[in-house]
């Protein structure tokens, strides 16, 4: 096959583009200039950049720039800054994934004659029964991606390549240290790309919007304290609430935006709900409507349970089997299979 | 370069034979510094001297006018910077200047001057902000466009910038013009120069610089005193008498040169926008002959480079960040060409290894590469 893999510089996607090129398919690499501005490796992350090149360039591979920096302004990074102006808490790298590496790229590829789109998640394809492409988790849990990968229907599946998604992250990098690659010990990238460690989402979303301040109050409205900027403030928060210590655990259970921005918090109980209404849906392979298994990975670990999906024209709406954390609006909520293995479909939680 | 097409002179054109001949020895046996006070030393310093002549000679200006750097960004960059740290002042340039001049020019607070939809600077608009300034330091219009391959009037530059601004200094970035126009017709014209030796068959790594009598940019690189305190370093022996060569012989060949390759210019032009819809960004009636530029409404210029490297085909679009991605082309943008027809913009350059079947061959990718892109949307 013709593929066409998308390198970030870091050791995944390196093992991926190696691994292809070991199989014998024609690969391109491909690094995708997304933001322009500062980033931890410099800007445009020029540095990251310099990786896939190297690393494309030792394994006679073509490497190649594509600048797509105005489809991420306009898809990822104002929605972003948008969306957190209206204390919403939203999930950038799955938006780009939608955006740009499941749609801009791959259809470069297509229009450019490449067979397939292949990229360093991890996250696999699987056959059902049926023959069908399912959307399965990478086979390492600690790093599976699906949940970031769930928009990639199975049209797009039968197009899509994930080389390195049956490898454990250890075997990724002893494939990395095998070839002698110069990403085999790069740390993995944690955060946001266009955030940097110094400036942080504070200075960033600072030099794009005001920040307010706005109160904190228990759920009888009694006022215990105030943060500085309401839009740095997420659901199912607990830190960074300006409130004195030694008191009962207290959680974000709200963030008002409008008219006048308030913080509201309350104890584990109140952060507790029955469902949740998921738009912007996407279905993997048709809408599987009933009894399935959510997973929603807001602050802190994946959070994962049994749940009834309902389609109301459109709008799916989660109803738990037993109550969960309220989901920041703006997350994302991935269906999966009772088995937990196949994506569904996924979407975004509403207000 | 078997099996490719080479369609991007503009960007570097294959060095000349006879300088790659020219410049072995240095690089070899006569390795001395030119600056040193023995008899090796003055072999060296021997060759730079006969190099400066003969390039001085190409351009009508004195030895002494002709300063070697080490690339024409720097000579640029001397010429801006070094103007206004020696005398203050405003720096003037036109918007569409290669970033060499643009960026030193905006650093220094200078202003920059529109174009019209050709690429030519507004002369009118250019009077009017050398006029308004108390003072300005140095106005830098290039001679001919390194992306769209206009030529400028510099003898119209010229004569507003000594009617408005008589004190200031004029430079030129002539760059991309050596190998089409006689510079000895534009030395007179300006107080500054700047040239680039690959862009003419010399080697990377040389540029030139001429600072005519009475313009003395200060130095943007100090230390050993080099090239008559104007700009520090050891002196580059091997490239200065490569380009000296190259530049030579570039200017005994230019008129047949211009004329060959005028023709393989409108034999591209024809045969490709016969074929497909293309607009042709300027005419060659105000073009150099080794620029094509044009503009495929509803293409991506990423995705045809793409094609047409896999076809062998070497050409470009706008120009590159330090990531290696396309940037949205600001010469285009101050032409007003609409961003959706600029997105679309390719830049087929040649030069003195340029043949009428290169130039078929290439027009035939272009042509097939457009149709299939276009085909796919």
């Amino acid at each position: 096959m013709r593929i066409l893999v998308g390198m970030s510089g870091g050791v995944d996607s390196s093992v991926a583009a190696a691994l292809l090129a070991e199989e014998g398919h024609e690969v391109v690499g491909v690094t995708m200039r997304l933001w322009g501005g500062d980033s931890d490796t410099g800007c445009c992350s020029v540095a990251d950049v310099d990786d896939a090149r190297r690393v494309a360039q030792q394994l006679g591979l073509d490497h190649v720039v594509f600048n797509f920096s105005d489809d991420f302004d306009e898809r990822v990074v104002s929605p972003y800054v948008e969306a957190h102006s209206r204390g919403i808490t939203p999930n950038p790298c799955i938006e780009c994934n939608r955006h740009l590496k499941f749609d801009r790229l791959s259809e470069r590829a297509r229009v450019l004659g490449f067979d397939a789109v292949a990229t360093g998640h991890h996250a696999r394809l699987e056959r059902d029964a049926e023959g069908r492409p399912r959307l399965a988790r990478g086979a390492d849990r600690d790093k599976d991606q699906s949940y970031v990968v769930h928009m990639v229907d199975a049209e797009e599946l039968e197009r899509t390549v994930f080389p390195i998604g049956h490898l454990s992250k250890a075997e990724v990098r002893d494939h990395a240290r095998r070839l002698g690659l110069r990403t085999a010990d790069k740390p993995d990238s944690q955060d946001v790309c266009f955030i940097t460690s110094t400036g942080g989402r504070e200075r960033f979303l600072g030099d794009r919007i005001p920040l307010r301040s706005a109160p904190v109050v228990d759920t009888e409205g009694r006022q215990l304290g105030e943060v500085p900027s309401v839009e740095l403030v997420t659901i199912g928060q607990r830190r960074g609430l300006g409130l004195p210590g030694g008191g009962p655990l207290r959680y974000v259970v709200d963030v008002v935006a409008e008219p006048e921005p308030v913080v509201v918090v309350g104890d584990g109980a109140d952060l507790m709900r029955g469902s949740v209404e998921v738009d912007s849906f996407s279905w993997v392979d048709g809408a599987v409507v009933g009894e399935v298994r959510a997973q929603v990975s807001a602050h802190g670990p994946a959070q994962r349970a049994r749940c009834v999906a309902t389609d109301e024209s459109g709008v799916i709406r989660i109803d738990w089997e037993e109550p969960q954390r309220r989901v920041a609006p703006g997350q994302s909520v991935v269906l999966y299979d009772l088995e937990d293995r196949w994506v569904l479909g996924g979407g975004v939680a509403r207000r | 370069m078997d099996g490719l097409l080479y369609l991007d002179h503009a960007a570097s054109t294959p060095m000349r034979p006879a300088a790659v001949e020219a410049m072995t020895p240095f690089l070899t046996d006569c390795f001395a510094n030119p600056s040193g006070s023995h008899r090796f030393a003055r072999t060296a310093r021997r060759a730079v001297d006969e190099a400066r002549e003969q390039v001085a000679a190409v351009l009508g200006v004195l030895p002494g006018e002709v300063i070697f750097t080490g690339c024409g960004t720097e000579s640029d960059n001397q010429a801006v910077t070094g103007s206004v740290a020696q005398r203050g002042g405003l720096a003037v340039t036109s918007a569409v200047e290669h970033h060499a001049v643009l960026d030193p020019v905006l650093a220094s607070g200078g202003v920059a001057v529109g174009v019209d939809a050709t690429g030519h600077v507004d002369l009118e608009e250019l009077a009017q902000v050398v006029r308004s300034s108390d003072a300005v330091s140095v106005v830098s219009v290039m001679t001919v466009n390194n992306e769209v391959g206009t030529v400028t009037d510099m003898a119209a530059v010229a004569e507003v910038v000594r009617r408005e601004a008589p004190g200031a200094w004029l430079h030129t970035d002539a760059v991309q013009a050596a190998c089409w126009i006689d510079l000895r017709e534009v030395t007179p014209l300006v107080d500054m120069l700047s040239l680039s030796a690959h862009k003419f068959g010399g080697p990377k790594g040389v540029g030139v610089l001429v600072a005519r009598s009475g313009a003395s940019p200060a130095p943007i690189i100090r230390g050993g005193g080099q090239e008559r305190e104007r700009r520090s370093g050891t002196s580059n022996v091997a490239g200065i008498v490569a380009t000296a060569v190259a530049l030579a012989e570039t200017d005994a060949e230019r008129g047949a040169e211009a004329a060959r390759v005028g023709a393989l210019r409108a034999r591209l032009v024809q045969s490709i926008s016969s074929s497909v819809d293309a607009h042709e960004t300027v005419p060659g009636s105000a073009c150099v002959p080794g620029v094509v530029h044009l503009c495929f409404e509803g293409i991506e210029n990423e995705a045809l480079l793409f094609l047409l490297d896999t076809e062998g085909v070497c050409a470009s679009a706008a120009s590159a960040c330090a990531s290696g991605a396309m940037e949205p082309s600001h010469v285009l943008a101050a032409m007003g060409v609409p961003r959706g027809i600029a997105g679309g913009a390719l830049r087929l350059s040649l030069g003195h290894t340029s043949t009428e079947e290169e130039v078929d061959a290439a027009a035939r990718a272009v042509v097939s590469s457009v149709a299939r892109l276009r085909g796919a949307g």
